[in-house]
């Protein structure tokens, strides 16, 4: 227990502590932190031309992805819970792309999408559709990170499918017997039945979402050597296209580790704390209505 | 009608279909599953396009053909001669071995006197805990470089890897969970033979968690295989010490290397992690199942 404490402390307590101080400093890790009050508070909501884009850019692939994601989870869960053949084949394949890394999933995507020699353009061309700039343009960049948030949806979806499985049998023959059709089963005996696994992972996601970071920084760094071809390290590359993958995390990094600006990057993280406590605690207490806990003890 | 007359021959039709019935059965489960299907090729799609790029030649790659012709196997030896690979490969194995070594020795106690010990504040303790669960790690990540450059270990794997000694919120969430579900007899027996609480962990605990064990070591195995921002913030500037992750995000720039190039590299990053898949199946998708519908 012990050994714990002091990591808990050292890693957890102290940083927590720490980053509310730099929020209030001047610090770029050289000299000493100077004490400026509420300067960068005032930076961030006042000045900071970046830290609109990067707040909308966040809720955008919060409002969007996550919604998309627990859907899509949800309904390739049901196939698999109706299926009668080989379900533990398909299981698998769906599956397989959330363990791929993420790097390696974003630099798949990024060459997928690819706007001239990219497959997926080339069959959509096929098709006779003009396929999309993607990553590459402002407007398409976050779908496609959307898309490829998708295609890593096997980790939900096996939750989803477990608790599907779990949902005891007597509810659905009883309702059936009540002359419930499908659809109606579904809404009220396969929904309520897994609606705490849908609130956690609404609330995963949410989470998540706040610290996108790792696709975005793949996908813009790639992407943007790309266009420039000549691979230049020395441009920043963040939010390419156009700031539109700056998320707020990218800021902060920016902030924090290319530029060395300690106390401003504090005062982000202590935003994004700030928020990232309101909203699980906002999504839990409105959760009371509408999930259902079977004897519920909790 | 004939089959009713001779019975041996119904035996035999009810063994076999006529194959025209069983086309038959078959179209209708293929359209039963047809949307299931459908899907499922398209999230095998992108593997099979990385796998068939990862064959092609350099100008194959950036035309519009999709089947390599003809397939160039020696991309899969290039890539070792373009770039650092098993320097990459052995700095995420020291990472990721002694990173999850290290949750298992300290977490696997904390999750015990969490659930088997009474003591005072155990409560506030577990509290603790799950306050670290929700709290998302960009938040502490400042102060921690602040802190490792202080101590000139910016650049090294000592700040990716220490943490991790000190015990990890998720894994003594998911053992602590699994641990009540032992019965209570089994430890009081062992308290009764004279075994004090660390010999009942290891001895009694230990065995009995096995598959919560398992499931632990391979998510911090695979968290830390799959770990990007940690390694960027501290071993960027320092490529020596570049995971495969950082050495992947950094292949294509770096070399100006083509394509067939970095989907080789990324089927090979990819590589072990499904391996390890399909050894552990069974651990992994307890493991899954476990955090969700125990947590």
């Amino acid at each position: 227990m012990a050994p714990w404490l002091i990591g808990f402390s050292v890693f957890f307590g102290y940083p927590l502590v720490m980053s509310v101080y730099l929020s209030f400093t001047h610090y770029d890790l050289l000299s000493s932190p100077k004490w400026i009050g509420f300067a960068n508070y005032r930076y961030l909501f006042e000045d900071d031309p970046q830290v609109g884009g990067a707040v909308t850019n966040t809720l955008w692939i919060i409002g969007v992805m996550v919604p998309l994601q627990v859907m899509f989870a949800f309904g390739v869960a049901l196939m698999l819970a109706r299926a009668r053949h080989g379900t533990g084949f398909f299981r698998t394949i769906f599956y397989l792309p959330a363990l791929a890394p993420p790097v390696a999933a974003t630099l798949a995507f990024v060459y997928l999408l690819n706007p001239a020699t990219g497959p997926v353009n080339i069959i959509l061309k096929q098709l006779g559709i003009e396929g999309p700039l993607w990553f590459q343009s402002p407007g398409w960049s976050k779908p496609s990170l959307v898309l490829l948030g998708l295609w890593g949806v096997g980790n939900i979806m096996i939750i989803f499918l477990a608790a599907i499985l779990d949902a005891p049998r007597q509810l659905y023959e009883s309702a059936e017997l009540d002359g419930a059709g499908p659809l109606q089963r579904l809404r009220w005996v396969t929904l309520p039945t897994i609606s705490p696994v849908i609130l956690f992972s609404v609330v995963i996601g949410v989470i998540a979402g706040l610290q996108y970071f790792t696709q975005a920084y793949v996908a813009a760094n790639v992407a943007a050597g790309q266009a420039s071809q000549a691979g230049d390290q020395t441009v920043n590359n963040l939010g390419y296209p156009e700031g539109s993958t700056l998320f707020y995390p990218v800021l902060l990094y920016q902030h924090g580790f290319k530029f060395f600006n300690m106390g401003y990057a504090s005062a982000l993280s202590v935003l994004l704390l700030v928020v990232a406590f309101t909203i699980t605690v906002l999504i839990i207490r409105n959760s009371r209505r509408w999930v259902h806990y079977a004897g519920a003890v909790k | 009608m004939s089959s009713a007359s001779v019975p041996v021959a119904a035996a035999l039709v009810r063994r076999r279909p006529p194959s025209s019935v069983r086309r038959r059965r078959f179209l209708l489960a293929v359209a039963d599953h047809s949307l299931l299907i459908t899907a499922s090729l398209m999230f095998l799609a992108p593997f099979v396009f990385i796998m068939l790029t990862a064959l092609m030649t350099n100008s194959q790659a950036l035309s519009s053909h999709l089947w390599p012709s003809p397939f160039r196997w020696q991309n899969f030896v290039d890539v070792f001669h373009q770039a650092p690979i098993w320097r990459w490969a052995l700095n995420t194995m020291i990472y990721a071995c002694l990173a999850t070594l290290g949750v298992l020795l300290s977490s696997i106690p904390v999750a015990y006197a969490l659930s088997r010990i009474k003591w005072r504040g155990r409560n506030f303790a577990f509290g603790l805990v799950l306050i670290a669960l929700m709290l998302p790690p960009v938040v502490s990540v400042v102060p921690l470089y602040v802190m490792w450059a202080k101590l000139h270990l910016v650049g090294t794997l000592a700040p990716l890897i220490i943490p991790n000694w000190f015990g990890d919120a998720f894994s003594i969430f998911l053992l602590r969970q699994f641990f009540l579900t032992i019965p209570e007899e089994y430890l009081d027996a062992a308290r009764v033979d004279g075994c004090g609480e660390l010999r009942i962990l290891v001895t009694v605990v230990l065995r009995l968690a096995k598959p919560a064990i398992a499931a632990v070591a391979l998510f911090s195995f695979l968290y830390t295989f799959n770990d990007f921002f940690l390694p960027l913030l501290y071993t960027r500037e320092n490529p020596d010490w570049w995971p495969l992750q950082i050495g992947l995000s950094e292949f294509r720039s770096l070399h100006q290397v083509q394509w067939n190039l970095t989907m080789a590299a990324t089927l090979l990053v990819m590589a072990p992690v499904i391996i390890v898949f399909f050894l552990a199946q069974r651990a992994f998708v307890e493991g899954v199942t476990l955090t969700g519908v125990k947590g």
